[in-house]
């Protein structure tokens, strides 16, 4: 049943964009169940759509049955399969938690506000996974840019506004420099699909400011340094469900932008120079992101600043991609990267959001002798963090191992001492905060009052997330199995 | 049908420890009965099936779970005799371990915190015995890493702090090198399982690129030697004095330094095999590291005023034995060394056990306040005489069979220093041991200790584990020829596994 699953294709964009649509008509507080359902719908059609990839291979659906380059084209491998996987989880995450906490009394405007913005997010980020020419692709980024830039600003206070403002300029510039590097390609080569860009390009000095121009976009989107600049204050002064699906999913579709068009559209432009650029952009945010979470003082920067170093890893595929002995390590390692930073990163931001809503602030010293109420969420941060340490039993772990079994198996020393030393970096700032969360209240401090009760569903999201890293810490083989299908020949 | 169940005993005990840390974790700090009944439960259970896999073991029966993590990595639990007599400890030990736990932490905070994260360590030690390659051996490794920091900084003052700081310090900066070395191990010889007498595959890799084999060997030396207290990598074990006393004993005799000290005995018996480990010359810079750290932390252990300070650098000192018999070569000092790893735990988890009785009954942390404690306390009082005497190597005690078996073993490989150290290693125990004795029995008391309560000299909770450890140092030891002690499993597994040697 090919026809089917490539049916649920279109349906994984379309069921999030039309239940924002009813969602914004009819108003967020007089259908609160619409959006759980429509996220269950979502689910359903991404599931069907990773059962049909990972049965039959790739899925094309082609939108009125033109094909391209004329029409419109959704295509889903194996790569795809799991950036739809892993966003179905993290949306239902963030869908499921968003609701009791939107709905309390105190965040009225916000839920009017977050639904529609959130469900045409994921509508976009689902046809970014799924667009198979660089147009298309192009409105699905502006999509999500346009998405996230409200969400960032939805509480309206001055620091998230300006926080907002510094966004949306960044990335408008962004989207100007992909845009024109898209019609760079389209001028030399006609057409503006991925695979039929990658084999009529040349490596010539057109093709290559095109791809540079694009690249630099997607950084800047992707938060890599030196372009991070932005994600910090945005992803901090966010709400926790804003926070969770920034930082787990929209700045990865840049990362997932970057290795998808260098791996299928301009392979042949992906010299060992620019290998070691990319790369060693990746390796300066692994440092630098590290670093920097270390020296804050309040817990959502940790965790934000952790994502400009999480980011960093994946694209360490793009010099190990042109070793042989490294590649298909590196390749498993890279994807299964941004799967396990986005459900723990999730699981990260809500545990924090947890924390924030209950004691109404988030300082690092003011976690000492933090409320039993909170240990559920402190031991889902907990638990989130050791996967972005990297440490086992977790799918961190696993990425890791592959990403740096490749680059001892390349012979590539530096990138696997980048990997080994960003590891021990996280390990510090993660333990820097349980330590904090660990340590007795000092006694000379008066009684706190108790803090605001949580809503049980809240409690038990950011922990389902953290606990399914470790499951997928048992055993990364059936992920990798999908990965497989449509794999470039050279990282088989 | 039998045969499929019984091979999945090894998941069924992890996931026993595992299962009991969720259950504590999910009953919270206030319902006490319901956490202790889960948690002697769970403790129970394990021992129960732990030894169900030694008696299959003895049968002869392969033990064995194992699935894909990875393309080309498997996560995989085999009991092997040698996997057993860590397990057989760990499980023993944790059960007493519970027991003196649940007396010693009545009426702290956070008790449903810190019973989780025991089990989780018991979880990962079994992990890290049963562990049938390296992959899986690292896995749980750092596990424990991670199930031991809370506990470590349990008290959560800033003291406790700066120690579990100290302690993720040394420890994840060894997990590092141990990842690093597994990594290469894996790109150069593929996934192999631990065999004994070494890896085929890694000597005749050996054979082509001798300094990668010895880089990657340093490697993994090095990421294990952390946990194993070896000097220059001792600092963290008497940092970690400041954590409760029944975690002390989990980090000196359970769980955190036997880890390191049995990784040691994988990488040299079973991933390299002694005699190449030999030939990259290894084992005698091993050696030399072993008997420093034997001396050294005699030396200064003696300069302790506080007791379990004292007692930390004993361990410092002692666990280096197992080190030692390991990289001495012979089989009588492989079985001496694995013996100790079994008689260290018990002798090591007495005097733990008594020191925290001293704390929490007298409320005494120094030596020199012990003064006439053994009239106030003589129960506890003789375990711990038993237990130092034992550690000094006094006959017929557990101690003296182990370093009876070391200093013959190393005499017939022609090592007749390790005599040297195995003398002075005596005297400076006894240096440092006896002096705490004449307090405790000879010298009157000089303080008012809180009269005793009821007709016990402390809570019995905190006795009975002490009676039953202390009676195990004397059997270990009187019972040393029959099949079934530490010493006659040691020479099992020696005899079956490395007859080479």
């Amino acid at each position: 049943m090919a026809a089917g699953g490539a049916l649920s294709l279109p349906l994984a964009f379309l069921l999030p964009l039309l239940t924002a649509l009813v969602v914004f008509l009819l108003g967020a507080r007089r259908a609160p169940w619409l959006p759980g359902i429509g996220a269950l719908a979502t689910v359903a059609a991404v599931a069907d759509a990773v059962r049909h990839v990972a049965a039959h291979g790739p899925q094309a659906y082609h939108l009125g049955g033109w094909m391209p380059p004329l029409g419109v084209e959704l295509y889903a491998d194996g790569l795809a399969a799991l950036m739809l996987a892993m966003t179905a989880a993290v949306g239902l995450a963030v869908t499921a938690y968003a609701g009791p906490y939107l709905h309390d009394g105190h965040h009225h405007q916000e839920a009017e506000r977050f639904w529609p913005l959130w469900l045409v997010q994921w509508a976009a980020l689902n046809g970014t996974f799924l667009a198979a020419d660089l147009f298309n692709l192009y409105i699905m980024l502006e999509l999500v840019t346009l998405t996230a830039v409200p969400l960032v600003a939805i509480t309206g206070d001055r620091a998230s506004l300006g926080a907002a403002m510094r966004y949306l300029l960044l990335a408008l510039l962004a989207s100007l420099a992909y845009l024109l590097g898209v019609a760079l390609l389209y001028g030399g080569t006609g057409t503006l699909h991925l695979r039929q860009v990658g084999e009529l390009v040349g490596a010539g000095g057109p093709a290559a400011v095109a791809a540079a121009l694009i690249t630099a976009g997607l950084l800047l989107k992707g938060a890599i340094f030196p372009l991070h600049t932005w994600l910090v204050p945005a992803h901090s002064n966010a709400p926790a469900p804003a926070s969770a699906v920034l930082s787990a999913l929209v700045v990865q579709a840049g990362v997932y932008l970057v290795l998808r068009l260098w791996l299928w559209t301009f392979p042949a432009l992906l010299s060992p120079a620019v290998g070691w650029l990319l790369g060693g952009l990746g390796a300066a945010s692994v440092l630098y992101g590290s670093l920097q979470a270390l020296r804050q003082s309040r817990l959502k920067p940790v965790i934000a600043y952790s994502t400009v170093a999480q980011l960093g890893y994946p694209l360490l595929l793009l010099p190990l991609a042109a070793v042989p002995a490294a590649a298909a390590q590196a390749w498993q390692g890279a994807a299964y990267y941004i799967v396990a930073h986005g459900l723990a990163k999730a699981g990260a931001f809500l545990a924090a959001g947890n924390i924030r809503y209950s004691l109404g602030h988030d300082r690092l010293a003011g976690l000492r002798g933090i409320a039993p109420e909170l240990s559920v969420s402190v031991l889902a941060l907990g638990l989130a963090f050791v996967s972005l340490m990297g440490l086992p039993p977790t799918a961190g772990f696993l990425a890791k191992w592959q990403l740096l079994s490749g680059a001892l198996g390349g012979g590539q020393w530096p990138w696997a001492a980048v990997i080994v030393l960003g590891g021990l970096l996280a390990a510090g700032y993660g333990l820097r905060v349980l330590a904090m969360a660990l340590a007795a209240a000092p006694s000379d401090e008066p009684v706190r009052r108790p803090p605001q009760r949580l809503p049980r569903r809240m409690v038990a999201v950011p922990l389902l997330l953290a606990l399914a890293v470790y499951l997928l810490g048992v055993s990364a083989v059936p992920a990798l199995r999908l990965l497989e299908q449509g794999a470039p020949e050279a990282l088989g | 049908m039998m045969a499929a169940a019984y091979g999945l005993l090894p998941l069924a005990a992890l996931l026993t420890a595992v299962a009991t840390a969720a259950i504590v974790f999910a009953l919270g700090d206030a319902r006490r009965r319901q956490r202790t009944f889960w948690n002697l439960f769970g403790a129970g259970t394990k021992l129960a099936l732990v030894l169900l896999m030694a008696h299959g073991v003895l049968q002869g029966h392969t033990l064995e779970v194992a699935w894909p993590a990875l393309p080309g990595a498997t996560l995989r639990l085999v009991a092997d005799p040698l996997a057993l007599l860590f397990a057989v400890l760990s499980s023993l030990l944790w059960l007493i371990t519970t027991v003196y736990a649940i007396a010693y932490l009545e009426g702290s905070g956070q008790r449903a915190r810190f019973f989780g994260f025991f089990s989780l360590c018991v979880a990962a030690t079994f992990g890290v015995a049963l562990a049938g390659n390296p992959f899986t051996f690292f896995c749980f490794y750092e596990l424990l890493t991670l199930a031991t920091y809370p506990l470590v900084v349990h008290r959560g003052h800033s003291a406790a702090l700066a120690a579990g700081r100290t302690y993720l310090g040394y420890t994840l900066g060894g997990g590092a090198a141990l990842l690093a070395g597994t990594a290469a191990l894996y790109v150069a010889v593929g996934e192999q399982p631990f065999t004994p007498g070494g890896m085929p595959a890694v000597a005749e890799w050996a054979d082509r690129a001798p300094v990668a084999a010895t880089a990657v060997l340093a490697l993994l030396l090095g990421g294990v030697a952390v946990k194993a207290a070896l000097f220059p990598l001792q600092g963290w074990l008497p940092a970690a004095m400041v954590a409760p006393a029944p975690v002390s004993a989990l980090l000196h005799a359970v769980a955190v330094v036997k880890a390191g000290a049995f990784g040691v005995v994988r990488i040299i018996e079973d991933t390299y095999g002694y005699a190449l480990a030999a030939e990259l010359h290894v084992t005698p810079v091993l050696s030399a590291l072993a008997a420093v750290t034997i001396v050294y932390g005699s030396v200064r252990a003696l300069a302790q005023a506080e007791l379990k300070r004292r007692l930390a650098f004993s361990t410092v000192s002692q666990v280096s034995f197992i080190t030692l018999g390991v990289a001495a070569g012979s089989q009588l000092a492989l079985i001496g060394g694995l013996a100790h790893l079994v008689h260290q735990g018990l002798m090591k988890i007495t005097l733990f056990f008594c020191a925290g009785n001293y704390a929490e009954t007298l409320g005494e942390h120094r030596i020199d306040a012990l003064n006439g404690a053994g009239r106030r306390m003589p129960v506890t009082s003789a375990a711990f005489t038993v237990a130092a005497l034992g550690m000094m190597g006094a006959p017929p005690l557990a101690g003296f069979i182990s370093k009876w078996y070391l200093g013959i073993g190393a005499l017939a490989q022609g090592q007749g220093w390790v005599i040297g150290v195995l003398v002075a290693s005596t005297l400076l125990n006894a240096a440092y041991f006896l002096p705490i004795l004449r307090r405790l029995w000879l010298l009157p008391a000089t303080r008012d200790w809180p009269a005793r309560a009821g007709r016990a000299e402390a809570h019995r909770g905190l006795l009975d584990p002490v009676l039953l450890t202390a009676t195990a140092v004397l059997l270990a030891g009187l019972l040393a020829a029959t099949p079934l002690s530490p010493l006659g499993w040691a020479a099992r597994i020696v005899e079956q596994g490395y007859p080479g040697l």
